[in-house]
């Protein structure tokens, strides 16, 4: 007869030895975690903050060989230079009226697109997606053409709402998506009680499922506004005069020919530029989180 | 509901048509006769957009009746944004660009051919190997007004250290006496040269011409071909000689922008660079108190002291109705006095002669002597109006240079990937 292998039941001193082990193991993993997220962080702050750090510093010590992260001798010239050469303020304004207006449409837009996309499977929905997802490998330089000779005839070159229309459009398919992926989040069974209650599909998507959305709404729009104050080439292209440049076209005044810069007032110039997303980000990244996680527990 | 989808593509291709049919009549005049040009510089150093501003307010104060709107463009993506508004048709009326940018848009005939346009004064007054800059074809397509050549930017006190013979523009060093000189000198810590290369191809073949070489032929139908003879080997050569056999040269440098390399210049890690003219900018304004810097020639060898160059280009499209006006502009803001000004601004060379022999560009205060001095030599970049010089560069000459510098292939393979590959590029641009 074939002896049963019986499990002893282990010692405690086995018992915390095992355990102390384990706990080093765990430790250990976890102090290696949190050093490759330092050193992600780090990686992800090294631009930024050499960038604050090259605004204050005056020419000469840019030009040094032993760069130093805290400027030897701060200066606000860099800042006053930048804001006495390009029209900075009105620049900002003008990105500010268009990423505002851009994310703000398309997050209407694609809120009942994207319920839509959601709820309704079928061949069509299938494709829609498909071709969201592929729209957005087209290169801009493949569309201006096409897209300026549109804007001309609608009079729109030269004119915000012609950049915010394209910022609408071009920010539409990702805001589809991912707001998409919200809606699936939220249970079905919530619209199905509305229909009892005899709510209508408007009734119940203002009612029941916009403000299950809401993180979703707001990571959106965050998305919109920030792709829209980024972009650079729409804005050069459709925008022909000073006073209705944005900030990104307004920057690249401090470059020359074949990249030589004007680096002090344009680290400063975009050291400014980058505050109104940071700002953002700040007073809505708890939203955003949640946004996230939201639909990562099934119902 | 079919029914519905159908009305709603009815109407959306009614309203596309009503769209495309509605298009603009702007003849760029006011309801008073005003002429309205827009004017897009691409100046972006301080002085050098003051300058602009200036010249237009004071043609706007002496002519009335044409206006010029200064419209600030950008280096960065200029040829997709004018590519983009000659194709819409809302193309600026004089263009500033740089002459190699314009081949595409003069063959594509979006710029207006200048030669009936031009008044005698400005066609006499700049040489002819700068008007060769900008034509193409039979055409004149710009007016070029500033250029610079590349020089020598060299660490005074260790250049006297060294006791090498200092060059000027009359008698510069030859290729073989400069890299003897960058190996006296190359110390601990500290190479001879640095060499930023992060654009090589221009480089070589502008400094090449120096050397004898000159890498595109033309044929009797004027067909561009590509042929690597002895003298296209002399500048590459010496650099990579430099870099890989005299270790004179940083190594590390090569993939630089000539701003990258300045700290180490100025921290005596290099004790040359081979810069633009107008960096001498950025040198006074971020070298170090008491640092001190001279402007020499490049070196020249069997070609003699010439070297070739992109001017900075004035243009007019050819869609613009009022091109006569325009031509005016560019000739009032190109008169000898304003060339100065437009010069001094981008601490460029002025092309006309007369601007040329201004004293304030011929003192010896940070090299402009040396600059002047250097003009008769400039030539047109060897490739700049052969059509699939642009992908050549990107796709063929770029990595072999690269390649060739690092020391990862020879001269043999180099000739080879530049005219073997680079002639099958060119086939499909000049078929």
């Amino acid at each position: 007869m074939r002896r049963v292998p019986v499990r002893r039941k282990p010692t405690t001193r086995e018992a915390s030895r095992r355990e102390s082990t384990g706990l080093r193991t765990g430790r250990a993993a976890r102090t290696g975690q949190y050093l490759a997220l330092l050193a992600y962080l780090v990686f992800l702050a090294f631009p930024f903050v050499w960038l604050i750090s090259t605004a204050f510093k005056p020419a000469r010590e840019l030009g040094s060989l032993h760069p130093t992260w805290i400027p030897e001798h701060p200066t606000l010239d860099n800042f006053r230079q930048a804001f006495d050469e390009q029209p900075l303020l009105q620049a900002a304004g003008n990105s500010l009226v268009a990423a505002v207006s851009a994310a703000l449409i398309a997050v209407v837009i694609a809120t009942p697109m994207a319920y839509a996309m959601a709820r309704h499977r079928g061949r069509l929905a299938t494709a829609a997606t498909g071709w969201v997802v592929v729209s957005q490998a087209f290169p801009f330089v493949l569309v201006i053409i096409p897209l300026f000779l549109i804007l001309k005839n609608l009079h729109l070159i030269n004119t915000l709402w012609g950049l915010i229309l394209v910022y609408v459009v071009w920010s539409l398919p990702f805001a589809l998506w991912m707001l998409a992926g919200y809606v699936r989040a939220v249970p079905a069974e919530l619209e199905e009680a509305a229909a009892v209650d005899g709510a209508g599909r408007v009734r119940t998507l203002v009612s029941v499922v916009a403000p299950l959305l809401a993180p979703g709404i707001v990571a959106t729009a965050l998305f919109a506004f920030i792709t829209a104050w980024n972009e650079f080439f729409f804005a050069l292209v459709l925008l022909k005069t000073p006073e209705k440049q944005t900030l990104p076209v307004v920057l690249t005044h401090f470059l020359g020919a074949e990249g030589v810069a004007d680096l002090g007032p344009l680290a400063a110039a975009a050291f400014l530029a980058t505050l109104p997303s940071l700002v953002l980000f700040a007073f809505i990244q708890r939203r955003i989180t949640g946004g996230m996680t939201a639909g990562a527990v099934k119902h | 509901m079919r029914a519905t989808v159908r009305r709603a593509a009815a109407a959306v291709a009614v309203l596309a048509l009503l769209l495309t049919g509605c298009s603009g009549g702007d003849d760029g005049r006011d309801a008073d006769g005003t002429i309205r040009l827009r004017f897009q510089s691409l100046a972006w150093q301080k002085e050098s957009v003051d300058a602009n501003k200036q010249l237009v307010k004071e043609w706007n104060v002496a002519h009335p009746d044409v206006q010029v709107e200064y419209v600030q463009g950008s280096w960065d993506s200029v040829h997709d944004q004018l590519l983009t508004s000659f194709e819409g048709g809302e193309a600026p009326d004089i263009i500033h660009d740089a002459s190699d940018d314009l081949a595409d848009f003069a063959y594509g005939g979006y710029l207006a051919d200048l030669r009936p346009l031009l008044p005698e004064r400005l066609k006499a007054d700049i040489p002819e190997q700068s008007w060769r800059t900008t034509t193409f074809g039979e055409g004149v397509h710009g007016v070029p007004f500033l250029q610079e050549p590349r020089v020598l930017i060299a660490n005074t006190k260790l250049l006297k250290a060294s006791g090498a013979r200092i060059p000027t523009p009359e008698r510069p060093w030859s290729w073989e006496e400069f890299r003897q000189v960058t190996k006296e000198l190359t110390g601990k810590g500290r190479y001879g040269i640095a060499w930023p290369l992060k654009e090589p191809v221009s480089v070589t073949l502008n400094l090449g011409l120096s050397g004898g070489g000159q890498l595109f032929h033309r044929d009797g139908e004027g067909k561009a071909l590509l042929r690597f003879e002895p003298g296209d080997g002399v500048v590459a050569g010496t650099i990579h000689d430099q870099v890989n056999t005299d270790n004179s040269a940083a190594r590390s440098a090569l993939g630089m922008g000539g701003s990258d390399a300045l700290p180490g210049f100025f921290g005596g890690k290099y004790a040359m660079l081979p810069l633009g003219f107008s960096y001498r900018q950025q040198i006074i304004q971020q070298a170090p108190e008491g640092f001190e810097w001279t402007v020499l020639p490049m070196p020249a060898g069997a070609g003699g002291a010439v070297q070739g160059v992109s001017p900075q280009t004035l243009s007019v499209a050819q869609e613009s109705p009022y091109k006569k006006e325009a031509v005016a502009f560019i000739d009032f803001l190109l008169r000898p006095a304003n060339m100065v000004r437009l010069a001094r601004g981008d601490w460029m060379l002025p092309t006309g002669t007369e601007a040329l022999a201004d004293p304030s560009l011929r003192g010896t205060r940070n090299g402009w002597a040396v600059g002047t001095a250097l003009a008769e030599g400039l030539r047109p970049a060897p490739a700049q109006s052969v059509r699939g010089y642009p992908e050549w560069k990107d796709k063929v000459a770029t990595p072999a240079y690269q390649e060739f510098y690092s020391g990862a292939i020879d001269t043999g393979e180099l000739s080879k990937r530049l005219v073997e590959d680079g002639s099958r590029v060119l086939a499909r641009y000049q078929r």
